[in-house]
């Protein structure tokens, strides 16, 4: 099995999101702290791996990264500059 | 809480000895990647070391020409799989440190895709790591880390760091990709050392 | 968005309805359900009688009005598929929690025609989708092209046929890409930049896309639409990761 095929989107992520912040967030803009494109959060690479690591689909660089365990998720966010939110 | 009637899942429940606690058994190698698959080819690839005395570099002819070992070790990914009995291809990371004058206590791995994870020296020498080109008697597929990756199978998985290009010697604990957003420092599966805090 | 959202809700399965040897629809009565959009998912959570639990998505396949519908492809090294698909029986219980997403919905309220693209299971939140418009008399022009390995793998065949026949708008294309029966006149290769070409409405039209399959139908369909010079602020996909088909 190639990684190309267990790519996910955005989308793969929602429950997550929608747990930790209360809204759905993967119709949310986001903006790449690498390259500053834009997209939503629905249109972002999402890789499974140890934890969850979400890439700019333009400079693959990551945007966010999520492990979650013994009831904590610990969430990063700096390479995403900005999220639209609402 | 709401059980679902007659549901197990996969999980297979191994010898306590051989399985850490918390993992179950797998079959298969689950293909777990924190991006896209990196294609090095070997004529560019080099595994370097830095942070000694003076830096040092392999070509991929040059650590070929290492001596090497086929060793069975079992293997334990903090997501809870466990497989044992793999077999691997590799030269030890103690033939790569024997060419290093250095008094580091730890090293970070660095990886193409820009991966890093972090160890104590101890973790990585007295032949408990190998940077492995073979599995299962073929070379290394891409997917699963190829052409060349670090393994370290005492700690969990996270730590066998796919698409290896060397090691950095630090004198402190630098925490790798992983270890800086929630995953243990250390990551012994005997210990359950999954999480900051364990 | 709903709080109920956010927190796991208790599900029993009310009925099971068998699509094709290797899906099942699972029709669940969830007591607190806020209702959903087409096109959104949910999450399925099993706990075993030791604890143990496993936690996967499911995209729902009902409309809006006609409550909680899954309809679930058995991977054959999957940990919540078995069961659901072979395993679960009436009365059973799992945990829901949803509805999920934003993105890869419709509501029907524009008449911009619509095109679905779906590679196998990927048909079922587009499913939801044609069965809201169905159910909303929605005057937007939809066709649902739809790729299966086998007829006997065509998931919703009949319904899709039945809703394909009523002269309102909504057509099917089917492709077979393994083996098609003999008589069989319509497409029988993977879809392709020709095929979207004769399928698809043109890029003058401007309509709506979701495509939803397997990561590598999804990405391959999105960049052939784009060829054909589709804007890709129209298209919403939805990868489904590796599947069964």
């Amino acid at each position: 099995m190639e990684v190309r095929d267990l790519k996910l989107d955005g989308n793969a992520i929602g429950g997550i999101l929608l747990e930790l912040v209360g809204t759905d967030m993967t119709a949310c803009g986001s903006v790449c702290a690498g390259c500053g494109a834009r997209e939503e959060m629905a249109r972002l690479d999402v890789y499974p791996a140890a934890g969850i690591v979400v890439r700019c689909r333009h400079c693959e660089s990551v945007m966010i990264r999520i492990v979650q365990g013994r009831g904590r998720t610990w969430l990063d966010l700096s390479g995403t500059a900005s999220l639209e939110l609402g | 809480m709401v059980i679902s009637r007659g549901f197990r899942g996969r999980r297979r429940d191994g010898p306590p000895d051989r399985v850490p606690p918390g993992q179950y058994l797998t079959d298969d190698f689950p293909v777990l990647s924190a991006g896209p698959t990196p294609h090095t080819p070997v004529e560019e690839w080099t595994f370097s070391i830095e942070g000694g005395a003076e830096p040092v570099s392999w070509t991929w002819d040059d650590f070929r020409a290492l001596p090497s070992e086929t060793f069975t070790v079992d293997i334990h990914c903090v997501t809870r799989w466990s497989k044992l009995d793999t077999v691997w291809e590799g030269v030890s990371v103690d033939t790569l440190l024997d060419a290093v004058e250095h008094d580091a206590a730890y090293a970070v791995a660095f990886c193409d895709g820009g991966y890093t994870t972090n160890l104590p020296l101890e973790d990585l020498t007295g032949g408990k790591a190998w940077v492995a080109f073979g599995y299962d008697g073929l070379p290394l597929e891409p997917e699963h880390g190829g052409p060349a990756r670090l393994l370290v199978p005492h700690l969990y998985f996270w730590k066998s760091a796919k698409w290896v290009r060397g090691l950095g010697l630090r004198d402190e604990d630098e925490p790798g990709f992983w270890e800086s957003n929630g995953y243990h420092l250390r990551g012994d599966p005997w210990l359950e050392q999954r999480y900051w805090g364990d | 968005m709903p709080s109920s959202a956010v927190i796991w809700l208790s599900a029993t399965v009310a009925g099971i309805v068998s699509e094709t040897p290797r899906v099942r629809t699972l029709e669940l009565d969830v007591p607190g359900w806020p209702g959903h959009r087409a096109g959104q998912h949910l999450d399925v959570r099993l706990t075993a009688e030791d604890g143990y639990q496993a936690q996967r998505s499911y995209s729902i396949a009902s409309a809006p009005d006609d409550g909680v519908a899954l309809t679930v492809e058995r991977l054959d090294d999957g940990e919540v598929s078995p069961y659901l698909v072979d395993e679960a029986r009436e009365g059973d219980q799992v945990e829901v929690r949803g509805p999920i997403g934003g993105y890869f919905v419709w509501d029907g309220e524009e008449p911009d025609p619509v095109l679905l693209v779906a590679g196998g299971s990927g048909v079922v939140p587009l499913m939801a989708m044609a069965r809201h418009r169905a159910r909303a008399g929605s005057p937007a022009p939809m066709r649902l092209l739809f790729s299966s390995r086998t007829l006997e793998d065509v998931i919703y065949r009949e319904e899709l046929d039945e809703l394909g026949s009523r002269g309102d708008g909504f057509e099917v294309v089917h492709t077979l890409t393994l083996e098609q029966p003999s008589g069989w006149t319509g497409y029988s290769r993977r879809i392709d930049r020709d095929l979207l070409a004769e399928v698809a409405w043109p890029a003058s039209e401007s309509p709506r896309v979701y495509v939803c399959g397997a990561t590598r139908f999804v990405d391959a369909a999105a960049d052939g639409l784009l060829e054909l010079g589709y804007d890709a602020r129209w298209i919403r996909t939805e990868r489904f990761g590796a599947t069964g088909s």
